[in-house]
């Protein structure tokens, strides 16, 4: 009895072996089932999602207005310090001090893509973009300011 | 029709009309040698991109395709960048054996190479004793993995060699008797002469069950000692980083590399040459159409064809299977396979005696 | 602390063995990161294994404490980092637990189906890094293959692949794609084909089995005395799925099995996790069809506040039983928080469950135990 389980031992083994080379096979056999993207070469035909985390951008509308009112809920929001709002006081047609943006620093270098700014948001200010080629050669070319030069705010937003 | 066995010959006629028989014989070997060399780099370029290319098929991704057409140049460009690459030797290593161990390795391979029949009637070296000579100098390559691991000074090292050391003198008797099964229906040890009794039919077909079982045998032992998975423990990258060659790189590295698939290569063309007649044409008794068709294509295709298979067959392995242990590879060799092989032994000795092969 | 000379010493037992004393990482193929592993051998059997830890540590806890209720959530992402959205889901569910928010009933099935999702593409992960441990380099792609397609369903959802930081205090942070439920479905379809290649290409394999077959056995006793838990402590018949014991959110309401096995060797860990996969395919099943509509966040004020006191909640993740306590002193930001974390318990085992054994299985061992190196040094 024992050479008979030896020999199915064996035999129950290499069948085993086999199995598992078969499946190998079939994708040697199978060019069509290749799932490699060849990342540089497709960058025209990537799609990200639109919810993709890429960086925090400001949109601006075509007369360079942005809807930033500098209230500092994104700075607050940021759980390591990746936005940094620097406001002014502008003075309104009616002579009243108002408080603007001078300037929104993105320091993209410490950023962790957690959207809790643009959730915080109350004015849809900015937004995520799908961007995600971020290396650069300098570190200090990491930190952008995300309101245009000469922007304002648009009108009507509070 | 153009042959290897017609181009050697007129050049042997040639080079002895111009100048005396020692002048000849000294260029001739002259002229081997730089030939020889010349497949060694052929051969490493083309069996690491082969390798590549079948592991990527396997594991539904592209591989090497950016460097030249298909990626073609692109082993070529690695064994640039290993000769440019600086070679370490290790604070407190063997140096001297340290240095010798890829040197040796590497010879070890070319000694190798002697008596492989490339063609029909193309051999280097047509040795009476061919197969034994292969037998005995591929057991020499544990020796060079023994001096990398012992002089390179590093644990890893040391365990990878032993571990070589284990299974490749166990190995080594499973191929030698799966080759004596062979050489037991032949009757001969000399290459040509084996190559010669499959001209009516391959061993694989005429020498039935006991040919298969050694032919099985001859293949999963020449991966364990060639040392690739599922035998590669010497390496065993998970748990030994790289084994013996943990301590090696640049140029060193890139030779114990080429060592490896050069011993791939020899070894299955060896397997190529015992089971499936080597340079011999596939025949089917009596379909003379066929045969023919068959005879036309030139015999150092159906070798190196052979050959090829029985390497995508040890590359197919190594990309599907899990390392065996230590314990495991060596059971594997004492309990199952030589125990096997000696009664295929037996068997084939019974039939060759009755005569009860095709 | 070691002693640099304690490495390097070569060490003699009683009866005259030589021990050799080699280091295993930080830098290693197979810890997955940096975990130094300081082995003593006799010959090729483990004597013992001296974990070394604290090469990434990054002392979360402590950052945590300087961090709002609504910012800590996504610190936790990098603890162990497969399972992201259940660490955050534990996190989330203890701040919960503390405000006293109601989590809307779509956020709930939207968190419960993140979860599975998130623990078959870890037991995936797990899966090819394992096959990859023993040698076999082609389950590696196999398992990415599937991966991939969940990543694609959380970058849709979500908005990233592994750190998504999707879940907030009182449900989630943006509604499902409206892809997401066709993709998912397009997934499990495939998933299915696929995992029988799985068994074809490692479970089956002999050698693979016999790598794992009455390796690294575990017992009950052990596995509750070194506070195991998840398909660890499974795999030795301990009964410890959260979701099935402690159930949060919607789990009391699913239908799957708590998955065990009762040999507790590494051939037992691993079918548990290739089980439970199957059993998160089921109960995404029951619920990609019934997502409830309604809100996909409850009001939470803007500035969060937990009343004093102890608040403690635990999850279920890919690796076992995760822990999440805040003790709060009533201010914005919370007083200490401790995570327990799965990975640390788990890599208790593994001198217990190594001595005596080859150093080939001592990678079976590590691969079974499933270690994430940030999830333990946290």
């Amino acid at each position: 009895m024992g050479v008979i389980r030896y020999l199915r031992d064996i035999w129950r083994g290499a069948v085993s072996l086999a199995r598992g080379m078969r499946r190998t096979l079939y994708y040697f056999l199978r060019p069509k089932e290749i799932i490699t993207q060849q990342y540089p070469d497709n960058r025209l035909t990537l799609n990200l999602p639109e919810r993709f985390k890429g960086e925090v951008v400001m949109p601006h509308n075509e007369n360079n207005e942005h809807r930033c009112t500098g209230c500092q809920a994104c700075e607050l929001a940021c759980p390591n310090g990746s936005l940094k709002v620097i406001y002014k006081y502008e003075i309104t047609a009616e002579g009243k001090k108002k408080k603007a943006i001078d300037k929104l620093v993105y320091h993209l270098e410490l950023c962790t893509m957690c959207n809790l700014c643009i959730e915080a948001c109350p004015s849809d200010a900015i937004k995520m973009a799908q961007t995600f080629e971020h290396s650069v050669f300098d570190r200090s070319q990491l930190i952008k300011i995300l309101n245009k030069p000469g922007s304002k705010i648009m009108e009507g937003v509070e | 029709m153009w042959s290897f066995q017609q181009a050697a010959q007129q050049i042997h006629e040639w080079l002895s009309e111009r100048m005396s028989a020692g002048w000849a014989l000294a260029l001739e070997m002259v002229l081997a040698g730089l030939m020889a060399i010349g497949l060694f780099a052929m051969l490493g370029l083309i069996l690491v991109l082969m390798e590549r290319k079948v592991s990527a098929r396997m594991q539904v991704r592209l591989g090497p395709n950016r460097v030249g057409p298909k990626g073609m140049l692109q082993t070529a460009a690695d064994t640039l960048k290993l000769l440019l690459k600086e070679g370490l030797t290790p604070d407190g290593a063997d140096k001297w054996l340290f240095h010798a161990a890829p040197i040796m390795a590497i010879v070890v391979s070319m000694l190798l190479l002697a008596p492989i029949a490339f063609a029909m009637d193309f051999q280097l070296w047509d040795v009476n004793i061919g197969v034994l000579y292969v037998s005995a100098m591929s057991s020499l390559m544990v020796i060079s993995i023994l001096m990398a691991g012992w002089a390179s000074n590093s644990k890893y090292s040391l365990l990878g060699a032993m571990r070589s050391g284990a299974q490749i003198v166990s190995y080594e008797l499973s191929a030698g008797l799966s080759v004596l099964t062979v050489v037991t229906l032949t009757g001969s040890l000399q290459i040509s002469e084996i190559i010669r009794s499959q001209a009516d039919g391959w061993w694989i077909f005429k020498g039935h069950v006991p040919v298969w079982i050694a032919f099985v045998i001859f293949i999963i032992a020449i991966t364990a000692e060639t040392n690739r998975a599922p035998f590669d423990l010497a390496e065993a990258e998970s748990e030994l980083t790289a084994g013996f060659h943990t301590e090696y790189s640049g140029i060193k590295f890139a030779l114990f590399f080429l060592a490896e698939y050069i011993n791939v290569f020899v070894l299955c063309g060896i397997g190529a040459t015992l089971f499936l007649g080597g340079p011999m044409p596939f025949h089917i008794g009596s379909w003379e159409g066929l045969n023919r068709i068959m005879d036309w294509i030139p015999s150092s295709v159906w070798f190196f064809g052979k050959t090829f298979l029985l390497i995508f067959v040890i590359m197919w392995f190594r990309w599907t299977f899990p390392r065996l242990r230590i314990d495991q590879l060596l059971n594997l060799e004492w309990k199952y396979l030589l125990p096997l092989g000696m009664v295929n032994v037996l068997l084939a000795a019974l039939i060759a005696i009755k005569g009860w092969h095709f | 602390m070691y002693h640099e000379t304690e490495i390097l010493e070569t060490r003699t037992d009683a009866e005259g063995h030589e021990w050799m004393t080699i280091n295993v990482g930080p830098q290693h193929p197979a810890t997955h990161g940096v975990l130094h592993l300081v082995i003593t051998l006799d010959g090729e059997t483990i004597v013992k294994v001296d974990p070394h830890l604290g090469y990434i540590h990054r002392s979360i806890e402590k950052m945590c404490e300087s961090l709002s209720y609504r910012q800590f959530i996504y610190v936790t992402s990098r603890m162990d980092y497969l399972s992201a959205h259940i660490n955050n889901h534990g996190c989330a569910l203890c701040v919960e637990k503390g405000l006293q928010v109601e989590v809307p009933p779509r956020a709930q099935v939207i968190r419960v189906l993140m979860d599975e999702l998130t623990r078959i593409a870890s037991h995936e992960l797990w899966w090819g890094a394992m096959a990859m441990d023993l040698g076999a380099f082609t389950p590696f792609f196999y398992a990415f293959r599937e991966r991939e397609m969940i990543n694609d369903i959380m970058e849709e959802t979500c908005g990233a692949r592994l750190t998504m930081n999707y879940m907030v205090p009182g449900g989630v942070m943006h509604d499902i794609h409206p892809n997401f439920q066709r993709r998912v479905k397009e997934f499990l379809k495939d998933y299915k084909r696929k995992i029988s290649e799985y068994d074809e290409v490692v479970t089956e394999n002999i050698i693979f089995q016999n790598r794992m077959k009455g390796i690294g056995i575990l017992s009950p006793e052990d596995a509750i005395s070194y506070g195991c838990s998840g398909p660890v402590a499974r795999g030795s018949g301990v009964h410890c799925d959260v979701r099935k014991h402690y159930p949060y959110e919607i789990y009391s309401s699913l239908q799957f099995d708590e998955v065990l096995e009762s040999g507790g060797d590494c051939f037992a860990r691993y079918l548990v996790r290739m089980r439970e996969m199957k059993e998160s395919v089921r109960i995404i099943e029951q619920l990609i069809d019934n997502i409830p509509e309604g809100d996909f966040q409850a009001k939470t004020k803007a500035v969060l506040k937990l009343p004093k006191g102890e608040f403690y909640s635990k999850v279920e993740t890919a690796r076992g039983e995760f822990g999440v306590y805040i003790v709060s002193d009533g201010g914005t930001t919370p007083y200490r928080i401790k995570f327990r974390s799965p990975g640390f318990s788990n890599l208790s085992v593994l001198d217990k469950l190594a001595r005596g054994n080859k150093i080939g299985d001592l990678v079976a061992i590590m691969g079974t135990l499933d270690l994430v190196i940030p999830d333990i040094d946290r």
